[in-house]
């Protein structure tokens, strides 16, 4: 127990000390999003009875950073690592592959709902936002998180340079996380889109994570829960597998 | 007893090109080994399956009885390893890197041992400094802290001293000597053989992937052929007939004869005594680990096997 705590630890400390750039940094530019949309879409529209377009935007926009934020953080600590080559102090320690595996995810989620809360406090300030749910919230946002840190640190370990980290986080992460309804609600969508749109696991965790606000979600919460859960429990086990290969790390 | 290293024919190949062939070496509790060969003779690949970053092809390697695949656990608790490149992690300090070390090794009280390598190894004033404030030398000592943060009874230091002067490369082997003193076994890879010299009792000799030697240093000196050279310088500057056949060389009016054993040096002594020819320089070089290096990676099979 002592050796996970210390690399959670360790995890943790890695991006705290960075604070500037990892947690306030991604807090800003998502609260620049909202900003922007807001001036230029009609923010007086209601996307659900009673929720006009504003508050919509804001869970959205959190789970957009959360999602970012915690693949950021167990993609580059894990590239970071194999590139400067201090990831051999971790290989050489009596360290299994779900301690790293526990510890790096872990250390990802706390990041992602570091950088989610700070959005959720300032955005407080300025609106009214309902939360009829929020254990429905909390349930979404840190599988959501989990899911992300877990696919950051299998893309930590494919990537042999930042070059290939940086493609896998803007033609994939980005993509998948500005398509999955985090501006808008599919229903707006034709329905060729919706359909794709239902392919694309992160448009279940920012419509479970909205549930948890509004009540009110494109489909039902338990369906996006099933299919979360079976999301976050493939990418596991693929990430603890290349772990326990020493895929690209032991040779 | 159980070995404190036990390799068992092991071999490795990247695709077709094999690195390591058929290596077999068994190292007792205690002693101070030295496993040397030339750049690319795998030594560096053998320490990394000793230490579980690369997994042989086949065979197998233990570390105090315990597989270091099966058991890597219990091998890696027992076990300190060094490494060769200079790597270190710029987020934390010297001091926090050392208790992040232990801690992966479940060790959350530390500071008296962690307290006792920074002074050993001289660090003890650069313990809140930053990884990368540090000068190369002494990334290299942080490298042999963190290596020895669980004193392992067993210690791996590849090439410690490369980079390191001279003054620190005798605190690091004090240090090391007095581990070695209190029980702790050391294998060590160096490109200085003097060190290897000085300080192993048994040393490995790898070439291309096998052991071409494996003996005690002093073993493996006395096996070396024609090893004692004389450097004569004469007067009159000639020699008698009967010695022309020892002469390998002739620089700057010294003579250098090569002799078989400490036997033939009275003989040389009478021979010139007897032809009247006065010595006036006379100096004895005796094989030391570096020849016997050269001359095992210039034959193709070791004679010395």
């Amino acid at each position: 127990m002592t050796a996970f705590l210390t690399l959670f630890h360790k995890e943790l400390l890695r991006f705290w000390k960075v604070g500037f750039q990892t947690i306030l940094a991604p807090m800003v530019s998502t609260l620049l999003y909202l900003l922007i949309f807001l001036h230029v879409l009609d923010a007086h529209k209601e996307v659900y009875p009673g929720i006009p377009y504003t508050i919509f935007l804001i869970p959205g926009l959190v789970m957009m950073a959360v999602i970012q934020n915690a693949f950021a953080n167990a993609s580059s600590s894990m590239i970071q690592s194999k590139i400067s080559g201090n990831i051999v102090f971790i290989l050489l320690s009596p360290l299994t592959c779900q301690q790293i595996f526990y510890a790096y995810v872990l250390a990802s989620i706390v990041r992602g709902l570091l950088v989610g809360l700070g959005v959720y406090l300032v955005t407080l300030i300025f609106f009214d936002i309902p939360l009829h749910l929020p254990l429905w919230a909390i349930l979404f946002v840190v599988l959501g998180s989990a899911i992300l840190g877990a696919l950051g640190l299998i893309a930590g370990i494919w990537a042999d340079k930042f070059d290939q980290l940086a493609a896998f986080q803007n033609f994939i992460i980005l993509p998948l996380s500005f398509l999955s309804g985090v501006f808008y609600t599919i229903h707006a969508l034709p329905t060729g889109w919706q359909y794709l749109s239902h392919l694309n696991p992160f448009f279940y965790m920012i419509d479970g994570f909205r549930y948890g606000y509004f009540g009110v979600s494109d489909i039902s919460p338990y369906v996006s829960l099933v299919i979360v859960a079976i999301c976050l429990l493939g990418i596991s086990i693929v990430a603890i597998r290349l772990l326990k290969m020493g895929y690209k790390l032991r040779h | 007893m159980l070995p404190a290293l036990e390799i068992k024919a092991i071999y490795k190949s990247y695709g077709q090109l094999p690195v390591l062939q058929d290596v077999s070496l068994e190292i007792q509790s205690g002693e101070f080994f030295a496993l040397l060969g030339p750049n690319g003779a795998g030594k560096t690949t053998l320490i990394s399956i000793i230490a579980g970053l690369t997994l042989a092809t086949s065979g197998s390697v233990h570390v105090m009885g315990y597989n270091v695949v099966t058991h890597y656990q219990k091998a890696r608790l027992n076990l300190g390893v060094v490494p060769q490149e200079l790597v270190f992690d710029p987020f934390f300090t010297v001091r926090e890197i050392l208790l992040i070390q232990s801690g992966y090794y479940g060790i959350k009280q530390n500071t008296r041992w962690i307290d006792e390598i920074l002074a050993r190894l001289d660090l003890a004033d650069k313990a809140d400094a930053n990884m990368r404030s540090l000068s190369g030398g002494m990334k290299r000592r942080v490298l042999v802290a963190q290596a020895l943060v669980h004193k392992p009874p067993v210690i791996i230091l590849d090439e410690p001293t490369a980079g390191v002067d001279v003054e620190l490369r005798q605190t690091l082997w004090e240090f090391i000597k007095q581990l070695n003193r209190d029980g702790h076994t050391i294998v060590l890879t160096t490109h200085y053989l003097e060190e290897a010299e000085t300080l192993c009792n048994r040393v490995a000799m790898l070439k291309q992937g096998r052991i071409i030697a494996l003996d005690t240093t002093q073993n493996l000196i006395k096996k070396i052929p024609h090893g004692h050279t004389v450097q004569l310088r004469l007067q009159p500057d000639v020699l008698p007939h009967e010695l022309k056949h020892l002469q390998v060389s002739c620089r700057d009016g010294a003579i250098e004869l090569r002799l078989e054993s400490y036997q033939q040096i009275e003989w040389v002594l009478a021979s010139l005594r007897t032809a009247r020819i006065e010595v006036q320089e006379f100096r004895l070089q005796q094989p030391d680990l570096e020849d016997v290096f050269v001359s095992l990676m210039k034959s193709d099979r070791s004679a010395l096997q």
